[in-house]
């Protein structure tokens, strides 16, 4: 009996044999997103942008290379799940290549996996500082937190005597509250006072209350784009602290291009340092914005994850052309540490070699109407080339 | 010193405006939960209905605000009534966790149909401009908004406690929770009795989600992650008293924004210690009647 089951299936194996050719090279692609739970409309965006630019850049594979992707829900900031449908996809799925998550937690317990199974993996989204560094296979083209909180202290400084920070209590909090008062500080600004508000929290106006009355010149916020950062938003406006000359600013993440016109009125004058606005004039973005437009629906507006994806995808589909289809994962780590575009919505983005981590422009923002509807215009260009601050403090010391 | 009472008086404000906020967000099931003795987990599904009816109607159809109240609460009462007829009145005697079960299914598949209709991004609220800015008072500004919040929901709760403990309406509803073979032995219709009852339950919460969509944004897992408020109220106050949850969002709105203001670094636990701590002094809550 049992040799009549082996013997079946090495014949089924040798029907699959010829029923699909070795001529085509499928190349395996597993996509870790939140599909569901509370970062769906995170997750979201990643999908989208991870598809929109399959569908667009078929033709930057080599000949008869194929790309299959596969996507798994990890329904949220679940380590536990993320790992294990990272190890199905490893194991089960056998892909060769993987990449997505919303969220940091998940990209650290996937990181032992990409270690052991010696499989690449980009993060189009995760933006914790120190999460790369926990496997020699990860690589990120998202952005790091004080990428933007830093160059924005240094900016504020030049402007603003007294500054107030307020953001959510989770660790990205935490790390662009730092980063942000140290820019500020480095540039001789005074912090009167720091506050870090629960991530359920209904109401802003007593910690928003306890800032005007404090009486700073400016207030750097962080909160997840969307019901947080709107809410907030709408406490500072509620209580007139326009008009006590209190200056709203933050990173890009207050005011995402998806999340703006729900955002509504109370987003106007908010001045934010990012890498992304859907807003920017640069060819190659407005091509990509039309692009998405066109796919998704002309109301929408993608997302600094949009571009994450986008550009993970990009630094993948390099790997894939410049092996020809063949993925050796230590060959396709050397290839994405020194991917380099100038070509993303983002204006040019590179991966530092030695960090494997992002290499981003950041820009000066600040909300306003466009067309009636609100856009992150970008004012001036901060930098155009920053590495990740938090490591460069480190080697300092 | 005159800054201290500055913000003392900034601090009862706030703290009133947000007891008004958890108030107007649970009232509606202070009639069903607390009055019906229904466990109704599915009220944040009225409230973001009567949420997303506001916002659709200011935004796409431009109503005028007060219209747009009224209408989240007649549609969401009216839909109320069909789904009491259909599934709820099956419940009325079943065991608490049969009705838990029902309920929390109800929000499953409310949150599924609200991210098909109107995604997952949250709703914007236009404001008319007579409730945006601030309103000046004794030399310090309030949010216009919330000030209008707190004499409207003033107006709520007069309304209803003359609605249960003055009329007859109110005083058959009460007969009928506390016994309702009883009620019906002497002729009252409790059947129709609970639909509308049931339907203003709905209703209020239609009218709270509505209110309050300004500072608690609407989106679908809005009956998930508001639940623990409405519930906190509710039971604090005491299950069977419609002056209760007032009285409770109050004390909790209070002590939550003065530990706020004050102690910001302990603003995530203290709406959790002060539930704690009021229900091991009371446990049937602050009017609860019910053993």
């Amino acid at each position: 009996m049992k040799t009549n089951v082996s013997l079946c299936l090495c014949l089924a194996a040798a029907a699959l044999a010829c029923a699909f050719p070795a001529a085509a090279q499928t190349v395996k692609i597993g996509l870790i997103s939140s599909y569901s739970g509370p970062g769906a409309a995170q997750g979201d965006q990643i999908d989208k942008g991870v598809k929109l630019y399959m569908k667009l850049n078929g033709d930057k594979l080599p000949p008869g290379v194929k790309v299959e992707l596969i996507t798994r829900d990890d329904t949220g900031a679940n380590g536990d799940v993320a790992k294990r449908i990272a190890q199905e996809l490893i194991v089960r799925d056998k892909v060769q290549i993987l990449t997505g998550v919303v969220w940091t937690p998940n990209m650290a317990a996937i990181a032992p996996l990409t270690a052991e199974a010696k499989i690449p993996f980009v993060s189009a989204n995760a933006a914790g500082a120190k999460v790369v560094g926990m496997s020699p296979y990860m690589t990120r083209l998202s952005f790091t937190l004080c990428q933007s909180a830093y160059p924005l202290g240094q900016w504020a400084a030049k402007k603003y005597k007294k500054a107030y920070s307020a953001v959510s209590d989770f660790a990205p909090g935490h790390e662009a509250e730092g980063c942000f008062v140290r820019g500020f500080k480095e540039g001789g600004g005074e912090v009167i006072g720091t506050v870090r508000i629960p991530l359920a929290n209904p109401d802003f106006v007593p910690f928003m209350q306890r800032i005007k009355d404090a009486k700073p010149d400016a207030l750097f916020a962080f909160n997840p784009a969307g019901k947080q950062a709107t809410a907030m938003m709408k406490a500072y406006g509620d209580l007139g602290m326009d008009k006590a000359n209190i200056k709203y600013l933050g990173t890009g993440d207050i005011t995402t291009d998806e999340e703006l016109q729900g955002m509504g009125d109370a987003a106007l004058g908010v001045i934010t340092v990012h890498h992304y606005s859907a807003a920017a004039d640069r060819p190659a973005n407005k091509a990509f914005v039309a692009a998405y437009k066109k796919e998704f629906g002309a109301d929408l507006n993608p997302g600094f994850m949009v571009v994450g994806a986008w550009d993970a995808m990009d630094a993948i589909y390099t790997a894939i052309r410049e092996q020809g289809g063949k993925i050796d994962p230590d060959k396709t780590m050397e290839i994405l540490k020194h991917y380099k575009s100038a070509t993303s919505p983002r204006g040019p983005v590179s991966i530092d070699p030695e960090t494997r981590d992002v290499i981003n422009p950041e820009y000066l923002r600040e909300v306003r109407k466009v067309g009636g509807k609100l856009a992150n215009v970008e004012l001036e260009t901060i930098t155009t080339a920053i590495k990740d601050p938090l490591k460069e403090f480190e080697k300092k010391k | 010193m005159e800054a201290f009472l500055a913000s003392l008086v900034s601090v009862a404000f706030h703290g009133v405006a947000y007891g008004m906020i958890l108030y107007v967000i649970s009232v509606g099931l202070s009639v069903t939960m607390g009055l019906m003795g229904f466990t109704n987990l599915a009220h944040g599904v009225f409230a973001m209905a009567g949420g997303y009816i506001l916002v659709s109607s200011l935004s796409r159809f431009h109503l005028p605000f007060p219209l747009a109240l009224a209408l989240s609460f007649v549609l969401v009462a009216a839909a109320s009534i069909v789904l009491e007829r259909l599934l709820y009145s099956r419940l009325y005697g079943a065991s608490e966790l049969e009705q838990v079960l029902f309920t929390i299914g109800l929000i499953f598949m409310s949150v599924a149909v609200a991210r098909l209709i109107y995604g997952t991004l949250q709703q914007p609220v236009v404001l008319p401009e007579y409730l945006k800015g601030q309103f000046s008072l004794l030399g310090r500004d309030f949010p216009a908004y919330r000030v209008f919040l707190i004499v409207f929901s003033a107006a709520m709760i007069a309304a209803l406690w003359f609605g249960v403990e003055r009329t007859l309406w109110g005083a058959m509803v009460r007969a009928a929770v506390d016994n309702r073979a009883m009620a019906q032995a002497i002729g009252i219709n409790t059947r129709r009795l609970f639909t509308i009852t049931f339907a203003v339950g709905s209703g209020l919460a239609g009218l709270g989600g509505a209110l309050g969509a300004d500072i608690v944004a609407i989106q679908p897992t809005y009956p998930f992650e508001q639940l623990v408020y409405f519930l906190i109220v509710v039971s604090v106050g005491g299950l069977g008293s419609l002056r209760g949850p007032f009285v409770a969002a109050l004390l909790i709105g209070i002590t939550d924004t003065a530990c706020k203001y004050w102690l910001p670094q302990f603003g995530a636990f203290f709406i959790y210690a002060a539930t704690i701590g009021l229900l091991l002094w009371r446990p049937m809550g602050l009017f609860g009647k019910r053993t």
